[in-house]
C-alpha cells in the first residue's frame, strides 16, 4: 500500500516536473505571475494596506468591535442638517 | 476620525474599487467564455478524434492560459480594499463573507487550479476522456467562483439570511441557504456568466475573422466561427432572459435603481419604458419641476409589465420613492424618506442605547432597546442620510449604461445569426466587411460587460449594503492622500499588467495555431 501510494506520488511529480520543464511560453506567463503576487502581498498589502479596524482600535485602546460601534454611532445624521 | 470623513475620500475610494473591479472584469468574462469554448472544441475532438479540433482546442487554451495568468488574483486586491479602505463595512459583512469567499478560495480555486495543469500538461500524458473532463471541469472551477463571488456581491444589493447582533456589531449568518440562492444571486450568476460566454464568443469570432482576413489558417477559422456563434447565439439568448429576471428582481429589491436606470421621476400605472431617450442636462434636482427628458420615445406599459409583470402594473418613479405613501405590492403604505431617515436615527440610537444599558448592567433597558433597534433595524442604514437627495444614484450614468449594455446585447444577437448563417452557407470566408464587423465586436464586447457592472454597481449607490449601511459610513477614516497614491499605483501596475497581456495574447495570435492543414498540406 505504502509502495503503491510512493509510486502515484511520484507519477504525479514527474508529471508537473515535465510539465514545467517543457513550458514555453508558460515560463513567461509564471514569471508575469509570480511578480505580480509578489507586488500585490510582500509590497501593496505589507506597506500600503493594514487592516483599518485593527490598527484604529489598538491606537484607541478600544476592543475592534467597540471601535466599529464608535464609528457607527457616531456617524449617524443628528437631523440637525435636514 | 469622524470628522475626517469627507466626499473627497468617498469619491477616492469608490474610484479606486470601480478601477480594480473593472480591471479584474476585463479577464473574467473571456475566462469564463473560452473555458467553454476550448470545452467544446475538444468535445468534438473526443467524439471524432479529428487532430483538426485537437489543435483548434490546443489554440483556444493557449489564449486561455495567458488570459487566466494575467488575470488571476487581481480581484484579491478587492479584498485587500475591504480591509482598509472600507473597514466599517468589511467588519460588518465579515461573518457573511467569509463563507462564500472561503468557499470560493479552497474549492472552485483549487479544483481550477488542479485541472488547469491537468489541461495543459497533460496531453498524450493523461487518457482523453480524463483530458476532457480536466479542461471542463477547468471552466466548471472558474465559473463556481464566480456563482461565490456573486453571492457575496447579491448580499449586498439584496441583503437576506443574516441578522444584525448589537453586541458583536456583525451581521451574522442565519440561513446559509438563502444567502447562496437568494433569487438576486441566481440571476446576477446567470447574468453574469452568460454574459462572459458572449465575449468568448465574440473573441473567437474575431480571432477566427483576423485569420480570414490575413487569409491563412482558413479551415482552423471556419471551424471556430461556426461553434463561437452557435454558442455566441445561445449565450445572447440566455443573457436576454436572465436579463429580464435581473430587471424584475431589481423591481422588487431596488426600486431607486429602476427608476435611475429609467430616468423615471414620476411613477405610475401602465408605465411605458424608455427605448431611446436624451436626458435634459438642465435638470439638476428631483424636485426642481424641470423636464427630464429632451428626447423621448416610450414602448408603451413595457416597463410596467418588465416590472410587475402585470401591463397595468404601478411602478414608483424618484420623486414616488422620496415622498413615499403609494400602496406596496402587500398592500401597505410606502413610506417616505424622511421617515426611513427618523427611523434609520431611532435604530442607531437604540444601538447606541443597547450597548450603554448592556456595559451598566441594566438587563431590562438592553431589552427594551433592542426591541426599538430591531423593529427600526430594516431602516438602519437610513440613519446615515443627510438629504434626500443622496438617495438618488446618478441617472445620467445609470440610464446611458443601461442603454449601451441593452443595445449591444440585441446587436450581438443579430451579429451571431448573421455570423452563424453566413458560416452554415460558406459564405463568410470571402465577406471582408464581415471580418471587420468580427474584429470591431470584440472591445464593444467588453463595453458591454463593463456598462453592466457600471448600472449594478452605480445604480445602488448611496448603499454598499442595500438599506444597511451607505458608503459614508462604511467608509474608514484615513487619510486621502494615502487612498489616492495607491489608486495610482494600481493604474500603473494594470495598465502594465494589460499591456503585457495584450502584447503577449497579440503575438500569439499573430503566431496562429499549429494547425492540422499546416501540417498536411
Amino acid at each position: 500500500m505504502r509502495q503503491k501510494m510512493k509510486h502515484i506520488a511520484k507519477r504525479i511529480f514527474t508529471f508537473y516536473a515535465d510539465g514545467f520543464r517543457e513550458m514555453k511560453l508558460g515560463k513567461i506567463l509564471w514569471a508575469i505571475i509570480a511578480i505580480k503576487l509578489f507586488i500585490m502581498f510582500a509590497i501593496l498589502k505589507v506597506f500600503f494596506f493594514p487592516d483599518t479596524t485593527s490598527l484604529q482600535s489598538k491606537k484607541m485602546h478600544m476592543d475592534e468591535k467597540e471601535y466599529i460601534a464608535q464609528e457607527l454611532i457616531e456617524r449617524m445624521n443628528t437631523g440637525e442638517n435636514n | 476620525m469622524v470628522e475626517n470623513i469627507s466626499t473627497s475620500l468617498i469619491d477616492w475610494s469608490r474610484a479606486q474599487f470601480a478601477l480594480t473591479a473593472m480591471y479584474h472584469w476585463i479577464f473574467v468574462p473571456l475566462t469564463l467564455g473560452l473555458a467553454v469554448i476550448m470545452g467544446i472544441m475538444e468535445t468534438v475532438y473526443y467524439k471524432t478524434g479529428d487532430e483538426k479540433w485537437k489543435q483548434t482546442a490546443k489554440f483556444w487554451m493557449k489564449l486561455f492560459g495567458i488570459n487566466f495568468a494575467i488575470g488571476v488574483a487581481t480581484g484579491i486586491i478587492l479584498e485587500f480594499q475591504f480591509g482598509t479602505n472600507w473597514s466599517n463595512y468589511s467588519w460588518l459583512v465579515g461573518d457573511i463573507f467569509g463563507a462564500p469567499l472561503a468557499i470560493e478560495g479552497i474549492l472552485a480555486f483549487f479544483m481550477e487550479a488542479t485541472f488547469i495543469a491537468v489541461m495543459f500538461f497533460g496531453w498524450n500524458k493523461v487518457g482523453k476522456g480524463f483530458h476532457l473532463a480536466s479542461t471542463w471541469l477547468t471552466g466548471l472551477g472558474a465559473t463556481i467562483s464566480a456563482w461565490w463571488i456573486l453571492v457575496a456581491n447579491a448580499w449586498m444589493q439584496h441583503p437576506v439570511g443574516m441578522a444584525f447582533n448589537p453586541d458583536t456589531m456583525r451581521n451574522e449568518m442565519q440561513d446559509f441557504f438563502a444567502v447562496a440562492t437568494s433569487s438576486t444571486a441566481v440571476v446576477k450568476f446567470f447574468h453574469t456568466v452568460t454574459s462572459g460566454w458572449i465575449l468568448g464568443a465574440l473573441f473567437a469570432a474575431g480571432v477566427s475573422c483576423y485569420f480570414l482576413l490575413k487569409k491563412k489558417n482558413t479551415g482552423f477559422a471556419l471551424r471556430s466561427i461556426k461553434v463561437s456563434a452557435a454558442f455566441g447565439l445561445v449565450a445572447s439568448l440566455i443573457a436576454l432572459a436572465t436579463g429580464d429576471s435581473s430587471g424584475y428582481d431589481i423591481a422588487k429589491h431596488q426600486p431607486m435603481k429602476l427608476a435611475a436606470v429609467e430616468g423615471l421621476y414620476e411613477g405610475g400605472n401602465g408605465m411605458g419604458l424608455t427605448a431611446v431617450g436624451i436626458l435634459n442636462p438642465g435638470k439638476e434636482s428631483y424636485d426642481d419641476g424641470e423636464d427630464p427628458f429632451l428626447l423621448k420615445m416610450d414602448i408603451p406599459c413595457m416597463l410596467s409589465l418588465l416590472a410587475t409583470r402585470e401591463a397595468d402594473g404601478y411602478v414608483p418613479g424618484i420623486n414616488n420613492l422620496i415622498e413615499g405613501g403609494y400602496t406596496l405590492p402587500d398592500g401597505t403604505k410606502a413610506l417616505s424618506a424622511e421617515e426611513k431617515m427618523e427611523k434609520g436615527r431611532e435604530a442607531i440610537a437604540s444601538l447606541a442605547a443597547y450597548r450603554k444599558a448592556v456595559k451598566e448592567n441594566d438587563t431590562a433597558a438592553a431589552q427594551a432597546h433592542r426591541a426599538t433597534l430591531e423593529e427600526n433595524m430594516p431602516y438602519f442604514g437610513y440613519g446615515y442620510i443627510k438629504d434626500k437627495a443622496e438617495l438618488i444614484p446618478n441617472v445620467p450614468l445609470n440610464f446611458y449604461a443601461f442603454r449601451i449594455m441593452v443595445m449591444l446585447g440585441g446587436l450581438f444577437i443579430v451579429y451571431f445569426i448573421v455570423m452563424l448563417f453566413l458560416a452554415m452557407k460558406k459564405k463568410i470566408e470571402k465577406m471582408r466587411w464581415m471580418h471587420y464587423i468580427a474584429l470591431a465586436l470584440i472591445p464593444l464586447g467588453y463595453i458591454a460587460g463593463q456598462a453592466g457592472w457600471i448600472v449594478a454597481e452605480t445604480g445602488r449607490q448611496p448603499w454598499t449594503i442595500q438599506d444597511m449601511l451607505p458608503v459614508s459610513a462604511a467608509i474608514s477614516g484615513i487619510e486621502t492622500s494615502s487612498v489616492k497614491i495607491t489608486f495610482f499605483i494600481f493604474l500603473l501596475l494594470f495598465t502594465v499588467m494589460l499591456a503585457a497581456g495584450i502584447t503577449i495574447m497579440c503575438k500569439e495570435i499573430k503566431k496562429g495555431p499549429e494547425t492540422y492543414e499546416q501540417k498536411q498540406d
